[in-house]
């Protein structure tokens, strides 16, 4: 019988060898299919597996969003945001199958996959302990961010303010207005959150998920007289706020049969100086000096404030435009921010940064620093150097073109009882009959900045009339106040 | 075989300590891993691990100690093999109870586990000669038909996830065809073993091979009706496979005829795909493996468990998760059908090769008893019981790996299940007591009687 025993032995090796080649394509050739596979729940556990990092801000005194350990075996950590909606659109929301604002674009360093973090990592794999990510410090200051907030939200209206350190670049303040709570958005439950979700998705008219601060360009009005004029003064080194211009009731438009208003077809006395022009806002000085000076210095002198330019704060920001060439009728719409200009209002606090900041345009961005889960400094970010958009010498002659805004134009609503305050007021029609966006861009203290604002209210959400004089500088007042302090 | 018919015979090793020393290896590889759940699962050393680990090594002592007195020559390595996959299975039971999946429960396993070894060493104790069971051929074949066909029984018998293979005594309950199995492969080798030259000899040719006589196929035929009778009506698709070739395999190592084979595979094949004609749940679950990988079949759940067990096991990767890292909970029973694929996450590629190779090694020890012993009877009843463990390992684990269709079966010494355990530890127990015949030296001559040999066989 030995002979059919050995046969036998042989047929059972063969079954043991079939196994362990089965085991072997499983568990080594076809392991990354099946544990991709959309239907393997383990890739979602794996995200709460994770000892997420916080987001912090004001240096780590205020959290915005914070890991809990809930101690359940497939979800274990919990996410929460405890300043919920004010700071919604900068954080973001940590769901069960993505990521947005911060918890996204930092996610690597939140969940620790970051290559700097590869030691830890490995500690955390030898002792067994579950993975902690690193912290992410923000720029905010919590206290201007709750404020421009509240001044959107409590009067029921839409849209952003975004604040700027103007010799650094960092984002002091960046709101949305409507926002919605990130916390039902980051359960671990796929059902929930796609519920909740489409619930915000839907409601077309708020697009509570956008933020205005960055996703989407607006036509931002006279506040682009400063561009316009920014280039006037660039042009020819001999000009200065009084500088005469031409500034008549209606300037016919080339090529067409219309003519340009002044708003509300006010006078403003046929000739005029750049300060006078600026102060109260007149239509058409600046469409006459952008008609003479030609689409392209206009261009360049907007692309040096950074206009046109991708940039990744690290929240992709939508690029502002100021629209292509189309003929001297259209240059007039551009230089008094209507037409196809279209800016994002952190664009154009970068451009009241950037007038702040003796001319220099500094590169702005969210994240302070990022500390490791011991609290050791991974990474801090070095304020850089964006463009230089006019001279020192430009600069100051803006500053007091927009120093005499507050103090005796269109936006006194911004002034400070302590700073001087330097401003300018928009308001942009976006169709013929709709009510206007209203704008206001600023900064303080004019001697020194520390924060240049820039203010959007969509149109619609604050009344019919409203004007960025009425409706926009008053919350860059409180939030220069915030920041500055009384 | 043919170191014994060599003169002078030369003399068996014991190797009682290295078995000792492997055995304590073994107990030590358990403690470890049941620290290592602990630690990964609440950061602290389980209370009880000493309390197990010294549990289980008392236990396999005592095992040792039997087996020390009552077998001596026994193969060193089954019991130290058969410790570290039974300590294993414990580890991956009490992971999975800790996940709070139903029906886990360590604390059963280990008392089974205990009363494994008590059926161990009872066995060893009162079985002194293993060719007592020859003369019990029949008495073995009527038990293993009754306890067969027990579960059928109206009061007796319970149908539990579809399988009608579950009688309730008292508190407890039991699988009659575990203990079947065994009693069943001790009717083959004795009937086979008379039978054999009858079997063997008799028949024609016909083209390549040898058919045999119509009325020496009564038995085989007799078998096949029992195999696909309790598939039919227990639903047992495991236990039928697992009978039937476990039948055939020793009618070839019996009568070296591969007609016999042939004739088996033919039969079995048929009988599966008229089952899988007849019954819809033959064939819901051959279409689960076939097309297991469908949102179809994983949605209605025909393949829900055997792809989840899948996504475990490729989950685990090479090196596995670690053991309490893994999500076992997700597989529907993965402390029993499914253990191996709860592993394969935890112990990744690594682990289940090194069980393949612990299951290899036992089955490796098991025919080379086979092979070693004197007299046909042990010849047929080791290699029988050594072809079995690899058939069911072969059957279970095929299954959840995709390999073959699924066929429930539980995974000897792994999977929770008292029956199961206390049969494979007799099964073991039959192989020990074989093994220590096999390797005792032969009664050596008084005195050199010259001429006067051996007969060779």
């Amino acid at each position: 019988m030995n002979g059919t025993l050995k046969r036998v032995a042989l047929a059972c090796l063969l079954m043991f060898g079939l196994l362990m080649a089965n085991v072997t394509y499983l568990g080594a050739v076809k392991a990354d299919g099946l544990r991709s596979d959309s239907r393997n729940v383990r890739a979602f556990y794996a995200r709460y597996a994770v000892d997420r990092g916080w987001i912090t801000s004001d240096n780590g005194k205020v959290v915005l969003a914070k890991s809990k350990d809930t101690g359940n075996a497939r979800f274990r950590f919990d996410r929460e945001y405890p300043e919920g909606k004010a700071f919604a659109h900068v954080v973001g929301y940590f769901a069960p199958e993505s990521a947005s604002g911060i918890e996204g674009a930092e996610g690597r360093y939140l969940d620790g996959s970051h290559p700097d973090l590869v030691v830890r990592r490995a500690i955390d794999l030898i002792s067994g302990k579950p993975h902690k990510g690193a912290n992410v410090d923000l720029t905010l200051n919590a206290k201007a961010q709750k404020i421009a907030y509240k001044d959107l939200a409590s009067t029921g209206k839409r849209g952003a303010v975004v604040a700027i350190a103007p010799k650094t670049g960092a984002i002091l303040t960046m709101v949305s207005v409507p926002s919605y709570d990130p916390n039902p958005l980051a359960v671990a439950n796929k059902a929930e959150v796609n519920k909740a979700y489409n619930k915000l998705d839907e409601d077309k008219a708020n697009k509570p998920l956008l933020n205005r601060a960055i996703g989407l360009t607006y036509a931002p009005g006279s506040t682009f007289k400063t561009i316009t004029s920014a280039a006037f003064l660039m042009d020819d080194q001999s000009r200065d706020v009084n500088t005469m211009v031409n500034a008549p009731d209606a300037l016919p438009l080339p090529g067409t049969n219309i003519s340009l208003p002044n708003y509300h077809g006010e006078s403003c006395g046929g000739r005029a100086t750049l300060l006078a022009a600026y102060t109260i806002s007149c239509n058409t000085p600046f469409a006459d000096v952008a008609m003479a000076m030609g689409y392209d210095k206009l261009k360049e002198q907007a692309e040096k404030f950074g206009i046109g330019s991708s940039l990744s704060i690290p929240l992709n920001v939508t690029r502002s435009d100021i629209g292509p060439d189309e003929g001297k009728a259209a240059l007039a719409m551009t230089a008094i921010g209507q037409r196809s200009n279209q800016m994002t209002p952190l664009q154009m606090a970068m451009v009241a940064a950037g007038i702040a900041n003796r001319g220099t345009v500094m590169k702005p961005y969210l994240v302070n620093k990022i500390t490791g889960p011991d609290g050791g400094e991974i990474d801090t970010t070095d304020p850089d150097e964006l463009s230089e958009a006019v001279t020192p010498e430009v600069a100051a002659q803006l500053t007091t073109m927009m120093i005499n805004v507050v103090r005796n134009g269109t936006g006194k609503a911004a002034g400070l009882p302590n700073h001087t305050v330097a401003g300018k007021t928009g308001t942009a029609e976006t169709a013929p009959g709709k009510p206007s966006h209203a704008w206001f861009i600023s900064f303080a203290p004019a001697e020194d900045p520390e924060i240049a604002v820039a203010v959007f209210v969509e149109s619609g959400s604050a009344g019919n009339d409203a004007t960025g004089g009425a409706i926009a500088a008053p919350i860059a007042h409180d939030v220069m106040q915030a920041v500055l302090g009384q | 075989m043919s170191s014994a018919e060599a003169a002078p015979v030369p003399m068996t090793a014991k190797r009682r300590g290295a078995q000792l020393a492997m055995l304590a290896f073994a107990v030590v590889i358990v403690m470890g891993a049941y620290a290592s759940v602990g630690l990964s699962l609440d950061g602290k050393i389980p209370a009880g691990m000493l309390t197990y680990g010294l549990g289980l090594g008392a236990l396999m002592l005592a095992a040792y100690l039997v087996l020390a007195k009552w077998a001596p020559w026994a193969d060193p390595l089954l019991l130290p093999l058969v410790t570290l996959i039974n300590g294993i299975g414990l580890v991956m039971i009490y992971r999975i109870e800790q996940t709070g999946q139903d029906g886990a429960s360590a604390t059963n396993q280990l008392m089974w586990t205990a009363l494994g070894v008590v059926m161990f060493s009872a066995t060893l104790i009162v079985l002194k000669d293993h060719r007592a069971l020859q003369r019990l051929t029949y008495t073995a074949g009527f038990a293993g038909l009754g306890l067969l066909v027990l579960p059928m029984l109206p009061l007796l018998g319970t149908e539990i996830n579809g399988s009608r293979i579950w009688i309730h005594i008292g508190g407890f309950s039991i699988q009659p065809g575990e203990f079947a199995k065994l009693a069943l492969v001790v009717f083959f080798a004795g009937y086979l073993v008379a039978k054999r030259d009858v079997l063997a000899l008799a028949g024609r040719r016909l083209l390549f091979i040898d058919l045999p006589r119509a009325r020496d196929l009564g038995p085989v035929l007799i078998t096949w009706g029992v195999s696909i009778a309790v598939l039919v009506v227990e639903k047992d698709l495991g236990t039928s496979l697992l009978l039937f070739g476990a039948f055939i395999a020793m009618l070839y190592i019996a009568t070296q005829r591969t007609s016999w084979v042939l004739i088996g595979l033919l039969l079995f094949v048929g009988g599966a795909i008229l089952a899988g004609m007849i019954f819809s749940h033959v064939q819901v679950r051959f279409n689960g493996w076939l097309d297991a990988e469908s949102n179809e079949h994983y949605f209605n759940g025909t393949s829900f468990q055997l792809m989840e067990g899948l996504f475990a096991i490729g989950s685990g990767g090479i090196l596995g998760t670690g053991l309490g890292k893994g999500y076992p909970d997700r597989i529907p029973f993965s402390f029993s059908d499914f253990i191996f694929s709860a592993t394969g996450e935890e112990l990744g590629l690594t682990g289940l090769m090194a069980i393949l190779m612990v299951y290899a090694l036992i089955v490796e020890r098991g025919l080379r008893t086979a092979l070693a012993a004197r007299d046909p009877f042990s010849k047929l009843l080791a290699g029988g019981l050594s072809f079995i463990i690899a058939w069911q390992v072969f059957i279970i684990v095929g299954g959840v790996t995709r390999l073959i269709p699924l066929t429930g079966l539980v995974t000897p010494f792994m999977s929770a299940g008292g029956s199961a355990l206390l049969a494979n530890w007799m099964l073991i127990a039959l192989l020990v007591r074989m093994s220590d015949a096999a390797r005792r030296p032969p009664p050596q001559a008084i005195q050199d009687e010259g001429l006067t040999q051996v007969m060779q066989r």
